[in-house]
């Protein structure tokens, strides 16, 4: 006879809370839910225009393309890809990184690559195996909201430099770097997105370049570089990858599909010096055994056998049309006093406001208004970025993009229209007359 | 019974009215109670007609399911709903309007000045920003006029700084309130029925001299419940509470948010529809009374056909 299941209790009470709570790690208090989370809930709800989000546009991935592999899955090697697969990643999908790693000038042994699920765990693996509490680690100020949480739940000391138009300022990193050498310390790895920046959307330029991989090999520093946009270029000449510049020695490589072909495979990479990648699938092995083995039949032969330079091309045109909406849409409609950037790739525009205003509070109010952003702040750790916001404009059609940055720029002007009244200074009461775009390709009002 | 508990909506409190949500349809459902989640969209009303409920549970927090909005749907549709009624709630939302209550029926609440924005914006109500700040004192405490959470919430310190603070007030709501700030312990009562539950205490976790912003945010705070006070000081806060929570009309339950300064208490705000989620005070203070979550539950649901 089956045993009788426990009876299901109503609901968790604060004595469970609190019985939970001794058996949490410590490292989880650094994960908390908070008040501004809470309220991007809203952006859920369908009639809100998310601009926050940082999302390819799958809806133009040709339905025959994808049915026929998922035929060919079916007809010759179903029985495997519904089966467990090796931790580094199944040897096809590894070729054919290789590959695409190719057409950014980059030269890789299919063997150096591990497959993870999706970039974000190629974050998570490499800080897991490198950073122990209180260790410090490097990023670009704003850098991507999503790294934050997973440096934080390794209790990594982070430390951001800041970035202008051409990437991270390498002078800063110099003097951070020889400070903490000062202490007796050193970052454990340097971490960066060199190319069509997220948040920032700002590529470091080729000098920089340069010189962040002579720091790394003369500090015997890891830099991490995460290349999710890198082929998604709207105008200029590509530059040479870290990883390309350095032969891989210093330079850990991340890499993703989510943004060149889907982020619902989940299939993202690592390329790294041996030491570090045994430990990195040893990582993963714990982690999560393999990454999904259908959707890595799928991808590697989508990408051997597929079109996908044509769809990556396409995937380009339809976001430098929409970048050139948003652009032009932030030019009519915020406030005098805004800038922004003109990124040449990528996903994201990162625009800020005349520092009275604070795009926390501005969110409040553009979210009652049916339109989300991401606030400066989730871009820091620091509370730096308050005056700036992320906005994406890959996932979002042109009509909505204008609609949205149309509500924006409403309640932005409102507010400063407000601020003006109340510090009795005029300088802000009308709005800006458009201005060119000037060398550095910055957008201002 | 047929519930249907209506969650999310559109306010900003929109997450933590799913996670209320959430909470109290588990525990209906596990009370064997045939539960229909509805969350606030042009189908509303053909939803509730078609399911016609016994009771709807009310977990909307905020603008629109606080403020009597749902409250008065439900009455013209002639569903039974828990929580306070129509009046009552908007009475609770508008902070402003709730102290008036509070003054004319002789409760304290700290002083205050109101500010529209657009008083400021077409009546030149800046230029009386000095005289507000004598009216109130520094430091002051900015706050929306009708936000259920602690959004938009700033301590002002200086004068200069008053501007960026109804900035950020008025991001959230058209009006926005000045109150004095009044140093003491921090204080929720919750009313279940007539009766109050124990005091839960909020223990800021940063001591900072100047960082009162911190005591507002999620985290920025332990709770203790129930709160250790003198029995007479206890026993007064919970006068005051009741008294506040007939003086708007609560009835079914709602929460009292209390300062306990050397003067006495001072009352801040009463919500509506206060949060239900596994970290909120209403059921941890139910929980201190023996009112386990369950228990609480259907307490609120009997309260709500006893009102209908």
């Amino acid at each position: 006879m089956a045993a009788q299941p426990a009876p299901r209790r109503p609901g968790t009470r604060s004595k469970d809370l609190e019985r939970y709570a001794s058996l949490f790690a410590k490292r989880t208090r650094v994960m908390r839910s908070s008040a501004m989370r809470d309220m991007m809930e809203i952006t859920a709800r369908p009639e809100v225009i998310s601009l926050a989000g940082g999302l390819p546009d799958t809806s133009t991935f040709p339905p025959e393309a994808f049915a026929a592999e998922m035929d060919r899955i079916t007809r010759t090697s179903l029985a495997e890809a519904l089966q467990y697969g090796p931790t580094e990643g199944v040897d096809l999908v590894r070729e054919q990184i290789a590959q695409v790693m190719a057409a950014e000038g980059m030269d890789v042994d299919p063997r150096e690559v591990t497959v993870t699920t999706g970039g974000q765990q190629a974050i998570d693996l490499i800080t897991k195996v490198l950073i122990d509490p209180g260790d410090v680690l490097i990023c670009d100020a704003p850098t991507y909201p999503g790294a934050i949480p997973t440096f934080c739940s390794y209790e990594a000391d982070i430390r951001q430099i800041e970035c202008d138009g051409d990437g991270m300022r390498i002078d800063l990193l110099e003097e951070t770097i020889a400070s903490l050498a000062a202490e007796g310390r050193k970052p454990k790895f340097i971490y960066s997105i060199p190319t069509f920046q997220n948040p920032g959307g700002v590529t470091l330029s080729l000098e920089r370049r340069r010189r962040l991989v002579e720091l790394a090999a003369e500090h015997e520093i890891l830099v991490v570089e995460d290349n999710p946009y890198g082929l998604l270029r709207f105008e200029g000449d590509p530059l040479p990858t870290l990883h390309s510049l350095d032969g891989g020695n210093y330079v850990v490589y991340l890499g993703t599909f989510s943004k060149i072909l889907s982020a619902g495979l989940r299939i993202g990479w690592v390329v790294s010096p041996r030491p570090i990648r045994e430990k990195i699938v040893l990582g993963k092995g714990a982690s999560d055994l393999c990454t999904s083995t259908l959707t890595q039949d799928f991808a590697g032969h989508y990408f051997r056998d597929g079109n996908w330079r044509e769809y990556v091309d396409d995937l380009a045109g339809i976001y430098r049309t929409r970048r050139d909406t948003m652009i032009a849409a932030m030019s009519e409609h915020f406030p005098h006093g805004a800038s922004w950037n003109k990124p040449t790739g990528g996903l994201f525009v990162w625009a800020t406001m005349p520092d009275v205003l604070n795009t926390e509070d501005l969110l409040a109010k553009a979210l009652l208004k049916g339109v989300a952003f991401v606030p400066g702040t989730a871009a820091y750790v620091d509370g730096r970025g308050a005056s700036s916001m992320r906005l994406n404009f890959s996932g979002v059609k042109e009509d909505e993009i204008i609609e949205g940055i149309r509500r924006i720029g409403a309640v932005a002007r409102e507010q400063l229209q407000l601020y003006e009244t109340m510090t009795n200074t005029n300088e802000m009461r009308l709005p800006g007359r458009p201005r060119g775009e000037d060398e550095s390709g910055e957008g201002s009002r | 019974m047929r519930v249907a508990v209506l969650q999310g909506g559109r306010s900003l409190e929109r997450g933590v009215s799913l996670r209320s949500g959430a909470r109290v349809s588990e525990t209906l459902a596990g009370l064997g109670h045939q539960v229909d989640e509805l969350d606030l969209s042009a189908d509303l009303v053909s939803r509730l007609e078609a399911n016609r409920p016994d009771v709807a549970f009310i977990a909307l927090h905020g603008t629109e399911g606080e403020d009597g909005t749902i409250q008065s749907l439900l009455e013209l549709l002639g569903i039974p709903y828990t929580g306070p009624r129509v009046a009552a709630c908007q009475r609770c939302m508008d902070k402003v309007l709730a102290k008036y209550v509070l003054r004319e029926n002789g409760l304290p609440t700290p002083d205050w000045v109101t500010y529209s924005e657009a008083a400021i914006r077409d009546f030149g109500a800046a230029s009386t920003f000095g005289r507000a700040i004598e009216r109130v004192g520094l430091p002051l405490v900015a706050k929306p006029a009708s936000q259920g959470s602690s959004l938009g919430i700033k301590v002002v310190t200086e004068a200069e700084r008053l501007p960026d603070a109804l900035i950020t007030a008025l991001s959230y709501d058209s009006r926005a309130l000045l109150e004095r700030w009044v140093p003491g312990r921090e204080l929720s009562v919750s009313v279940l029925g007539d009766r109050s539950l124990p005091i839960v205490e909020a223990i800021p976790t940063a001591s900072h001299s100047f960082d009162f912003e911190a005591r507002y945010e999620i985290g920025g705070a332990d709770f203790i419940c129930p709160a250790e006070l003198p029995a007479e000081r206890a026993e007064e806060v919970h006068r005051v509470a009741l008294a506040a929570y007939s003086a708007l009309h609560c009835s079914g339950f709602a929460r009292v948010d209390v300062i306990l300064a050397d003067e006495g208490p001072q009352i801040l705000e009463v919500n509506a529809v206060p949060g239900l989620t596994d970290t909120s005070l209403l059921p941890q203070a139910a929980e201190a009374e023996g009112i386990p979550f369950d228990e609480l539950v259907e307490r609120l649901l009997e309260l709500a056909l006893e009102a209908s």
